[in-house]
């Protein structure tokens, strides 16, 4: 098992949920990512997702499109990603997602980037646009480098393609909570948590929850069922916030402590 | 040559499903919603009812006969697609989806837009069939397409600026990709090309084949023969498509896609994704694309804002690969030349988009013999483009 599967075993042992972080690569520059980094991992974030920016990000919202596009304007490119990761790693063990869409990694060569990747010490790719129905050629090089393909289940997912993606998913199910793209609608709980057993019954793997969270109230909901919630948009809008903010980090591990706090106070409930 | 696409939509080792899980179960959805309309013969009945009540088909194979004399070459025939209702080819597509989603019971429909013409080819069917319709389209496209803007909010349909990248067709596409991720339980996404994630290259490929069906017949009916060579204007490709496919298996017929050189293949400024560019995926399937080494997709330009698209319809990359279509490039300033030429010459003005295929066939034209024959898809009329062909002087 790899950095995934060790954290969510380990969390589970704790009866605690994964708080998953996700940020856009290279918003506002790559060192402020490389700041984050360090400043989430202490924070109490429990995996990194951390976005690869695209030109064309068509499952995301306002927020994290205008994200990509001060990252690519900042110069970001998913070599620069690799390299930023790599350089954590020597210190970090912080499980690491690559978060994005699949033309990048088709320019960089799936073959070359499963190696690169893993080489940099990356944990799992979840591409966007990569159904698996395509994502044979993918896997043949990030199953062999031993990269998770983190799989993407939807409220419109019915039964039968649910167990199909289970079965072929590895490191964690991520279960995007709202029929939408990234950060433009309010999760309902309810529809969630039944969904969520649904893809129980189907699955032993982790389930996150992601896509519309954004308070420590709903993280603590839906931590309830589920094994780790992803914020994003509400970290990226926080980043964008405050960008000329000399305690930019400082703010951002303000509101992911509070969250994580959330989390654990799940375990008391 | 072996039928394209395989069951998962690849055309050799383009096209294919690239979306987002959300969109997965309604491709599916749709892609057997299509199969059954395919085979319901009451369906291409009512489809071809409307298209010869509604949209006005047959289209004429017009012999321009001044244009031929005055190139002293080729005879040239033009497939009047601008004659259609509403003005080009894509009322042809817009019906058949239409349909297919009034079948599937869906009453909301969606559209991107690049000229305007596909978005007024839905934003009409909507009208038809009582449907509620928003079309996204590029901020840049609604100031130079403005009277097609204007047709549209007649139709009663909704006009959504699109202001993310360069504001034209590529973003309207992302935009309304996006709006169907979050609507796409009551709404049909009507796309405009054969483009798209499976089976929308395959779909409104065949839908626009009845352009390349009619030519055939018409063509043998007033020539006795097969034309040597068929031009056509490629953004997306979906008129190309329409006219190429009946006659892919025919080896006696020369085909060429015109692509948009904008202002020369030397700059960054054009739209020649097949000349151009790189294999790569984007909005659902994979494609040559214009972009940079990181695999970020570049911004199109072309005057002809139906051309304006980084990428191209999977079929035509395959046909590109495979050697069957060969693809050429016209710049902003032989199709401006074209335009004016074609009104004069035969008093028909044709889109800017199909202007780059008269270009086309008039570099060609003069070097075959007399007896030789050339169809040209005029995609659609040009009245849309005469603000913009006044900014640029193409009219003195």
């Amino acid at each position: 098992m790899g950095r995934i599967g060790d954290k969510f075993e380990s969390l589970h042992a704790k009866n605690e949920k994964a708080l998953i972080i996700y940020l856009t690569a290279g918003d506002p520059s790559l060192g402020v990512t490389k700041e984050l980094f360090f400043g989430l991992e202490s924070a109490g974030a429990d995996i990194l997702e951390i976005g690869v920016p695209f030109s064309d990000p068509t499952a995301d919202g306002p927020v994290i499109q205008a994200a990509s596009q001060r990252a690519l304007k900042a110069g970001t490119t998913l070599q620069g990603v690799l390299d930023l990761v790599t350089d954590v790693r020597k210190t970090s063990s912080i499980p690491i997602v690559l978060f994005g869409y699949y033309n990048p990694i088709f320019a960089y060569g799936p073959k070359n980037f499963a190696q690169a990747a893993k080489k940099a010490g990356v944990d799992g790719v979840l591409v966007v646009d990569l159904p698996p129905e395509e994502a044979r050629e993918f896997r043949s090089h990030t199953d062999v480098a031993g990269i998770d393909f983190i799989s993407l289940a939807a409220p419109t997912t019915p039964e039968v393609r649910l167990r199909r993606i289970a079965a072929e998913a590895t490191g964690f199910l991520y279960y995007i909570s709202i029929t939408g793209v990234t950060g433009t609608a309010v999760p309902r709980i309810e529809d969630i948590k039944r969904e969520v057993s649904k893809i129980r019954r189907i699955t032993k793997l982790p389930l996150a929850v992601g896509f519309g969270i954004s308070n420590s109230k709903q993280a603590q909901e839906i931590a309830r069922f589920a094994d780790g919630v992803v914020i994003g948009s509400a970290v990226v809008r926080l980043i964008d916030e405050n960008k000329s903010n000399p305690d930019l980090v400082k703010n951002v591990c303000t509101y992911v402590r509070e969250i994580k706090k959330a989390l654990r106070w799940q375990v008391d409930d | 040559m072996k039928t394209q696409p395989d069951k998962y939509g690849h055309f050799g080792i383009f096209g294919g499903r690239y979306a987002a899980e959300t969109l997965m179960p309604a491709l599916i959805e749709l892609e057997a919603a299509y199969r059954a309309a395919q085979k319901d013969k009451s369906f291409s009945k009512e489809f071809e009812e409307y298209q010869r009540q509604y949209a006005g088909r047959a289209t004429p194979l017009y012999y321009a006969n001044r244009l031929s004399e005055s190139l002293r070459g080729a005879k040239i025939y033009l497939k009047r697609e601008d004659l259609n209702h509403t003005g080009s080819h894509k009322i042809n597509n817009t019906l058949g989806q239409a349909l297919l989603a009034r079948r599937m019971g869906k009453k909301k429909v969606i559209a991107e837009t690049g000229a305007g013409q596909h978005g007024v080819a839905t934003a009409t069917v909507a009208a038809l069939f009582g449907m509620e319709c928003k079309i996204f389209m590029g901020e840049e496209d609604i100031h130079r397409q403005a009277p097609n803007v204007f047709r549209m909010k007649i139709l009663g349909a909704e006009v959504v600026p699109v202001k993310s990248g360069t504001a034209t067709l590529k973003d309207a596409m992302n935009e309304a990709m996006r709006y169907w991720v979050s609507s796409v339980r009551d709404t049909f996404y009507i796309i405009g090309t054969t483009a798209g994630p499976h089976p929308y290259p395959q779909m409104v490929r065949n839908f626009q084949s009845v352009i390349g069906r009619e030519t055939k017949k018409q063509i043998i009916k007033m020539e006795g023969r097969n034309p040597d060579v068929l031009i056509a204007c490629v953004g997306g490709g979906s008129n190309a498509m329409g006219i190429f496919y009946t006659f892919r298996n025919q080896k006696d017929v020369a085909m060429f896609g015109v692509e948009a050189a904008g202002h020369g293949l030397n700059t960054t400024e054009h739209s020649a994704s097949i000349n151009a560019g790189k294999v790569g995926v984007l909005h659902g399937n994979k494609t040559y694309l214009l972009q940079d080494e990181h695999g970020q997709v570049r911004d199109a330009y072309s005057i002809a804002a139906g051309l304006d698209y980084p990428g191209v319809g999977p079929e035509h990359a395959y046909f590109h690969a495979t050697k069957r279509v060969k693809y050429v490039t016209i710049t902003d300033k032989e199709a401006i030349k074209a335009f004016s030429y074609l009104s004069r010459q035969e008093g028909i003005i044709p889109a800017l988009e199909s202007a780059h295929a008269i270009a086309y066939a008039m570099k060609v034209a003069p070097k075959m013999a007399k007896d030789k024959l050339i169809v040209v898809c005029l995609s659609g009329r040009g009245d849309k483009d005469a603000q913009t062909i006044i900014e640029k002087g193409g009219v003195r």
